[in-house]
């Protein structure tokens, strides 16, 4: 989203050497691409082709086949618990008909040069890498069966590729993958026009909910595909935090409290008595914006991260606030009521339709609501951490990153190198929600590791410190207008909404939501009414704003989702119906019209609006959710849809709420269409997970800033769901499951309507309405 | 000095009284399957067992489990209840990122080993310390009378 487009794309392209490539590159060529994707400069390119390094479907980079026949199939997307590694693996394994026990996953360096875009969010991963993963392990497949007929002095047409192995037609000879990789690896690559993809109904791992159990001894034999499972549940998987060398030194850093704070002086006499502390190092603040940049503070270099911790604790340090400016008096307070009284002022118009004026001024009812969205942090379970040794004019770091281009260019740039002498290996990623696309973490190791002669450094960020210093979700205020006629129609809608941008990282002072911020459902709100006027005030930033799962369609689908039911209420219409009668009949609309140049990068005649695909999850959910049946007293169900990352998912949440004014989720049934499902299994995890992050985002999720310091500290404060808050059923329906629907995204867009489905069925069950999150104690006594 | 035991092997660690368990078992031992999450006991990602008890061992300090019979994530496979847990994890496939999964599977063997029939009330008592930030808690709930039969089964 940040990154502008590559003009030029340059691969390592090699007609020679395939199937087994991977670890010697020496025989590569450079060669500028020729995919039609990429053909034309003047040509707007969407999907992954629009991305920074594009996609590759070169088998040489990502299929390597050993005499043994074990199959290695290289990663290079980031694993955060989306389930990546697996799904893609999935693809490249069934395409080329791999047997899943003989197959093992690479994790890929940063090198988008090679491996094409590594960026890691929007979910992305399988909706830009199906298509050229598939052809990859296609190509490398039609190469085995070429080297098969070679050997067998046959056609290729009579040779297939079964399970692991060729086989030839009229004979029955069989060939392993093995026995054929050296043979293969001397092919041409086919030429794209020629691969042949397998036919859908021919998968064996694609689409199916389990598979054969690995390794392990168990009863089962089938449990879902899991490539890292066994690693997880064992305690030997590899986070970013479990990097261990010995003779790695700890680092923690004590960071400005307000953004942009500089250390006026230090005193470091008792931090150096700590039993195992080296050194301590005080590093520049940067100035704003604040980018991906590390925010300065004082470093505690030590043994271990206890001994470093201790140190930090005994430095006595005095910060110089005057140059954070303004961040220095931000209180969330008072900002929220300055953005609530400019939202009574009218804001740059962003899309508008109709007249609005004479709606609102000649409707039977109008009504008026203004809704509000905290800060938040991501808060993976797994805090930011990094390693990153720097030696001999090279530099090496390992850390769980969404972003490694980002974190390579970034440390080559705080290390003075080059980006070639910069290798980044990406863990697994313990959680990311966002906030490991921002590299700060990195660069702060890789600025240690020029104090640490030679020795890998491991900076370790506290819970308060990923609190205190995340890359806040933006705090939002989203106030609606609506108009109803005699019969409860809907003829105005006016929703303007305010709150600040991410674009703040990279430039002065934007003022207003860019592009993308805006395309996530707020300029695509598909209502169908006669006066819509859609505008944006100006948000002023004071601290690092970032994205979170699912970033600004959280506070529109809060907004809209919510006075959607308010409208249906005041009109005295059941809230399925009402919806439906917004949405109108099925139809497709083109985002550009609407206003929208984003639509997620994707190309709008295929990427549309698809009101039909949205009046479907709503009729799917209310159905399985059995709306509309009597609810026992003091609970309600409450309905929601939201359309993101080109999914949809709408929501049905049965909710009680106790005499105390504490929620019980009993139910939460889920209908989603992301188009063709390659790894239904989880995707109804991601549906299940961000359900019940979506229920803390209701009920109890806030960062509220004072004096420009984040007032919670720690999971007492900054409150995130546990087993008490999850629904204690979830049941997910996955609808549209058709290969010729174009591919959505699964991990963000289960979240934005979770949280007004909350506040909905909190409604029926008490007829009090919350416009203000979290619902906290906002229901007691 | 301070001996530990840790799954059955005994380490002398010459680390101060006063440092966390966690960061003796992390950074001194090398075990790393036991996590870091808050550091204050509010999340359960530390959970190991302590004398067959579920601790947070980020507010336990060495000098605390000096002695003691320190069991880890690291030792479930060869404990016949912690094996039934990661089984049951596997085949309903629990985890997402994994990372909150080790302490989770350490508090859920610890509760089957004195309830080897939990209800959904005494499951969520126990496992309300253990924070999942990708929100898997409806498959640990699952998961944990899953193998509480297969517990039962065994015995
Ligand atoms: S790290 Fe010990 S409970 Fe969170
Ligand atoms: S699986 Fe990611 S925190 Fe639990």
């Amino acid at each position: 989203m940040t990154e502008s487009n590559d003009s030029l794309m340059i691969a390592n392209v090699s007609r020679r050497r395939f199937l087994g490539g991977m670890a010697g590159a020496s025989a590569l060529v450079l060669a500028a691409r020729w995919d039609m994707a990429l053909a034309s400069d003047d040509e707007k390119k969407y999907g992954a082709a629009g991305m920074p390094g594009g996609w590759v479907d070169d088998p040489n980079v990502f299929i390597q086949i050993d005499p043994d026949g074990a199959v290695t199939i290289v990663n290079h997307r980031s694993e955060m618990g989306q389930g990546i590694r697996t799904s893609l693996v999935m693809v490249a394994a069934d395409e080329l008909g791999a047997d899943w026990d003989r197959v093992a996953v690479q994790q890929a360096r940063a090198d988008q040069d090679r491996y094409g875009n590594q960026n890691t969010d929007g979910s992305r991963s399988m909706r830009h890498w199906y298509d050229p993963m598939r052809r990859a392990a296609a190509s490398a497949r039609m190469m085995l069966e070429q080297a098969a007929a070679n050997e067998w002095g046959v056609p290729a047409s009579e040779c297939e590729a079964g399970v692991h192995e060729v086989s030839h037609k009229g004979s029955g000879r069989t060939l392993g993958f093995g026995e054929l990789a050296e043979a293969a690896r001397e092919l041409d690559v086919p030429a794209r026009s020629a691969i042949q993809l397998k036919p859908i109904d021919a998968h064996r791992y694609i689409g199916q909910e389990a598979g054969p159990v690995r390794g392990r001894d168990t009863n089962s034999i089938e449990r879902p595909m899991a490539i890292d499972g066994e690693e997880i549940v064992e305690g030997s998987a590899t986070f970013g935090a479990d990097i261990q060398f010995d003779d790695m030194v700890h680092a923690v850093i004590a960071r400005p409290p307000v953004l942009g704070a500089k250390v006026a002086s230090v005193d470091d006499s008792e931090a150096l008595n700590v039993s195992g502390v080296e050194k301590v190092v005080t590093l520049d603040t940067n100035s704003e914006p604040a980018g991906f940049k590390p925010m300065g503070g004082v470093a505690v270099i030590a043994s271990n991260t206890w001994s470093a911790m201790q140190g930090r604790d005994a430095l006595k340090i005095d910060w110089d606030t005057d140059s954070a400016g303004d961040n220095a008096r931000y209180n969330t307070d008072e900002y929220r009521k300055s953005l609530e009284e400019a939202a009574q002022s009218p804001g740059k118009v962003i899309r508008s339709s109709g007249d609005i004026g004479h709606a609102l001024g000649n409707a039977e009812q109008t009504l008026e609501a203004v809704y509000y969205m905290p800060h938040m942090a991501q808060a993976p379970m797994e805090p930011p951490v990094a390693v990153v040794r720097a030696k001999d004019g090279r530099a090496e770091a390992w850390a769980p990153v969404q972003h490694p281009r980002a974190a390579r260019e970034g440390l080559a740039g705080v290390l003075g190198l080059d980006k070639e002498d910069v290798t980044v290996n990406v863990t697994l990623l313990g959680g990311g929600f966002g906030r490991k696309s921002k590299p700060d973490y990195i660069l702060e190791a890789g600025l240690l590791a020029k104090e640490a002669d030679g020795r890998p450094v491991k900076v370790q960020w506290s819970r308060e410190d990923d609190v205190h210093h995340a890359y806040f979700h933006a705090l939002s205020v989203d106030r609606l207008e609506g108009a109803l006629d005699a019969d409860g129609k809907a003829t105005g809608w006016r929703h303007r909404t305010l709150s600040p941008s991410i674009t703040s990282l990279f430039q002065e002072d934007p003022e207003h939501k860019g592009g993308f911020e805006l395309g996530m459902g707020f300029n695509t709100m598909p209502f169908d009414i006669p006066a819509i006027q859609l505008e944006n005030p100006e948000a002023a930033s004071h601290a690092r704003i970032g994205w979170f799962r699912s970033v600004y369609n959280l506070p529109h689908a809060f907004a809209i989702q919510s006075f959607a039911a308010e409208m249906a209420e005041a009109a005295g219409k059941d809230h399925r119906d009402y919806l439906l009668e917004l949405l109108g009949p099925a139809r497709q609309i083109n985002p550009r019209d609407f206003g929208d140049k984003w639509n997620y990068d994707e190309d709008p005649s295929v990427y549309t609006i698809d009101i039909g695909r949205m009046r479907n999850v709503i009729e799917k959910v209310t159905a399985e959710a059995d709306w509309g049946r009597d609810m026992p007293e003091g609970r309600g169900l409450g309905l929601a849809f939201h359309h993101s990352f080109q999914s949809y998912t709408a929501i049905v949440i049965d909710a009680e709420v106790g005499d105390d004014g504490s929620v019980t989720i009993h139910n939460a049934d889920i209908a989603f269409d992301c188009g063709f499902q390659v790894n239904p299994e989880r995707i109804r995890s991601q549906l299940e997970g961000a359900c019940v992050m979506g229920i803390g985002i209701a009920l109890h999720s806030e960062i509220t800033f004072r004096e420009g310091r984040v007032q919670e500290n720690n999971f007492h404060q900054f409150n995130v769901p546990r087993m008490e808050h999850a629904p204690k059923q979830v049941r997910t329906h996955l609808v549209n499951n058709d290969p010729d629907l174009p591919m959505g995204g699964v991990g963000e867009p289960g979240l934005p309507p979770v949280a007004p489905a909350v506040c909905n069925a909190i409604y029926a069950a008490t007829g009090k309405r919350i416009r203000q999150l979290p619902v906290a104690d906002q229901l007691a006594g | 000095m301070t001996t530990l035991t840790i799954n059955g092997t005994t380490h002398e660690l010459n680390v101060p009284d006063d440092m966390p368990l966690l960061w003796a078992i992390r950074d001194i031992v090398q075990l790393t399957g036991t996590k870091f999450g808050c550091g204050m006991a509010l999340c359960g990602a530390c959970t190991v067992h302590l004398d067959g008890e579920a601790i947070r061992s980020c507010t336990t300090t060495v000098g605390n489990a000096d002695g003691g019979s320190i069991t880890t994530i690291e030792a479930m496979s060869d404990d016949p209840v912690g094996q039934q847990v990661q089984n049951a994890w596997l085949d309903l496939g629990v985890a997402q990122c994994g990372y909150c999964q080790a302490g989770q599977i350490m508090s859920a063997t610890a509760l089957l080993k004195q309830n080897t029939n939990p209800s959904d009330a005494e499951i969520q008592d126990a496992m309300n310390g253990n924070i999942c930030r990708c929100g898997t808690y409806n498959r640990i709930q699952h998961a944990i009378h899953y193998a509480a039969d297969a517990v039962q089964e065994d015995t």
